[in-house]
């Protein structure tokens, strides 16, 4: 059976592969980074199994991996590759030349990810499923890149060592904004752990007039906003607020339907995750990958958009939610 | 009583990122700050640190398509994408990107969340195709006016598939929802839930496409205003 081990190996192979052409180059600390941030792709089964036994070492020593991490990315810098006019010609010659058949592999990917969610959990062989069907799209993923490789391959009739090639050279572009997304998830876990969300929580009701519904309103959704900000993710603010405001003053004092009041207060905290460095996957990183000369583009891009959700939000909720 | 101390980690994040400090390094020392101050061991914060690492690896899944991208625009992909959308003679970057958003918001409605993204498809596809029509219809784009355009259509992106999902079907967000409340003894049924979401929905699609097109409109007024002082 395939199963999401199988996509992190290729993961793994991508950036240890990776690492083998820094060291050749001798650019040691992208070479070290690499080889860091491949260990919890080729070992991270055997890390949270050791961790779930007992065996705190491995853990450990991978949390030493994540403080090396940031040292690294601290010193590195953001190269981008000089594009010179040869290079440049000769992409539109060849552009000339292959035509459509280039979207080919790009519109495969989505294509094959939205055949096998969908047919995914019949394919089976001898009666165990092909894929693994809790983590079908994910895997889907991985599948549908690695098919794509190969007709890109193929209909530009690169060697293979281009994808490796290639694949740096995006990578060196992301740099250190490649790790962000896993290190504000990490963050987020330690936030969780040391209780930054009771404590945002016990602030925002102890400054709170509970017999205004609106205020308790407001606080909600605007507690949902501000923590998403912090956390960079709106589920880690969504029990902590409807555990601390929601349901004790919106549900049980005022009488608020819980099905409206969790679907819009969650919908507040995704307008935070548009206003945020922290939701770096979405807000980071297309920065980088599109070669914005401020890393805050894409939010100046969004935030006018998030803020007027955000009031039409709270307004639709003051209406539905009381009924 | 609540410990009000590992606060000191907001503070840490809130400090870096205003001084522009390296993102990575602010996250990690503010990890660290928060763990320490809820009176945490080094090696329980160690471990910590490691098994949320590893637990949080589906993250960086994208890198997968980064070598299929590359090969591809090494072979002329981006100017393909460019050359291909001016032969749509009525297309403008509105048209365009507020095209896109629908499309985008309709798939994530049906659970298809990972089938468009930054790397897969703005880089690649949404972001010359935006920039190529923008200056046939605007005329010449000086660099800013090119970063802002491909800023929008990373915020496009965004705002397509925060507010596409969850609605109709039960995903993510939704049954995060009704575990929550099952918990605390409420239970729902998930349509019940998700069918909430659709407001906000056709609230974003509506508010987004309106700044799509006034950011057209200041960009068009913009560029003329620059031409004329250029004859001047």
């Amino acid at each position: 059976m395939l199963t999401l081990t199988h996509v992190f190996a290729l993961v793994g192979a991508l950036l240890a592969g990776v690492a083998v052409l820094d060291a050749r180059e001798r650019r040691w600390a992208a070479a070290a980074f690499r080889t860091i941030l491949a260990a919890p792709f080729l070992l991270g089964d055997q890390i949270l199994a050791a961790a779930k036994s007992g065996t705190a070492w491995p853990a450990q020593a991978m949390g030493l991996g994540v403080i090396a991490l940031a040292l690294l990315a601290s010193r590195s810098r953001a190269r981008a590759a000089a594009d010179d006019a040869e290079a440049a010609a000769a992409r539109s010659a060849s552009a000339a030349r292959l035509g459509n058949r280039l979207f080919g592999p790009v519109l495969a990917i989505p294509a094959m990810i939205f055949a096998l969610v969908l047919g995914g959990k019949h394919l089976s062989i001898g009666g165990t499923a092909l894929i693994d069907p809790d983590q079908l799209t994910l895997i889907a993923l991985g599948v549908a890149a690695t098919l794509a490789l190969v007709a890109a391959l193929l209909v530009t009739r690169s060697r293979p060592i281009h994808a490796l090639t290639e694949g740096r050279r995006l990578l060196d572009m992301l740099g250190w904004a490649a790790v962000l997304p896993m290190m504000l998830a990490t963050l987020g876990a330690v936030f969780t752990a040391s209780g930054v969300g009771d404590a945002i929580a016990s602030l925002a009701s102890a400054v709170l007039p509970t017999e205004s519904r609106l205020a308790c309103l407001l606080t909600y959704a605007l507690g949902m906003v501000v923590f998403t900000a912090i956390m960079g993710n709106a589920f880690a603010a969504f029990p902590v607020m409807t555990a601390g405001i929601g349901l004790p003053l919106l549900v049980a004092r005022h009488g608020a339907d819980p099905a409206a009041l969790g679907a819009l207060g969650m919908l507040t905290g995704y307008c935070g995750t548009l206003l945020t460095p922290m939701a770096a996957n979405f807000n980071i990183v297309p920065a980088v990958l599109l070669e914005l000369p401020d890393e805050y583009g894409v939010i100046r891009a969004q935030w006018p958009t998030s803020l007027v959700l955000i009031a039409t939000n709270v307004i639709v909720m003051n209406v539905v939610v009381f009924r | 009583m609540t410990a009000y101390w590992p606060l000191l980690g907001v503070a840490v994040v809130v400090a870096g990122f205003a001084l522009r400090r390296n993102p990575v390094l602010v996250v990690v020392l503010a990890g660290l700050v928060s763990g320490v101050a809820a009176g945490m061991s080094a090696g329980e914060l160690l471990a910590l640190l490691g098994t949320a690492f590893v637990s949080n690896r589906t993250l960086l899944l994208f890198t997968l398509i980064l070598p299929v991208v590359g090969v591809l625009e090494r072979a002329g992909l981006r100017e393909r994408a460019a050359a291909w959308i001016l032969g749509f003679a009525r297309l403008t970057l509105a048209r365009l990107l507020i095209a896109y958003l629908a499309v985008r918001q309709l798939l994530a409605m049906f659970g298809l969340i990972n089938i468009a993204g930054h790397p897969q498809t703005v880089r690649p596809l949404l972001a010359p195709m935006a920039e190529a029509t923008a200056a046939r219809t605007l005329g010449d784009l000086d660099d800013d006016a090119r970063a802002r355009v491909r800023a929008l259509a990373a915020a496009t992106d965004n705002v397509g598939v925060f507010f596409g999902e969850d609605v109709f079907l039960a995903f993510g967000a939704v049954l995060l929802i009704q575990a929550f409340y099952d918990r605390q003894g409420i239970h729902l049924e998930p349509t019940s839930i998700a069918l909430w979401a659709l407001p906000t929905a056709i609230a974003a699609f509506v508010i987004h496409g309106v700044r799509i097109a006034i950011f057209q409109l200041r960009l068009e007024r913009r560029l003329a205003r620059k031409r004329d002082e250029g004859r001047c």
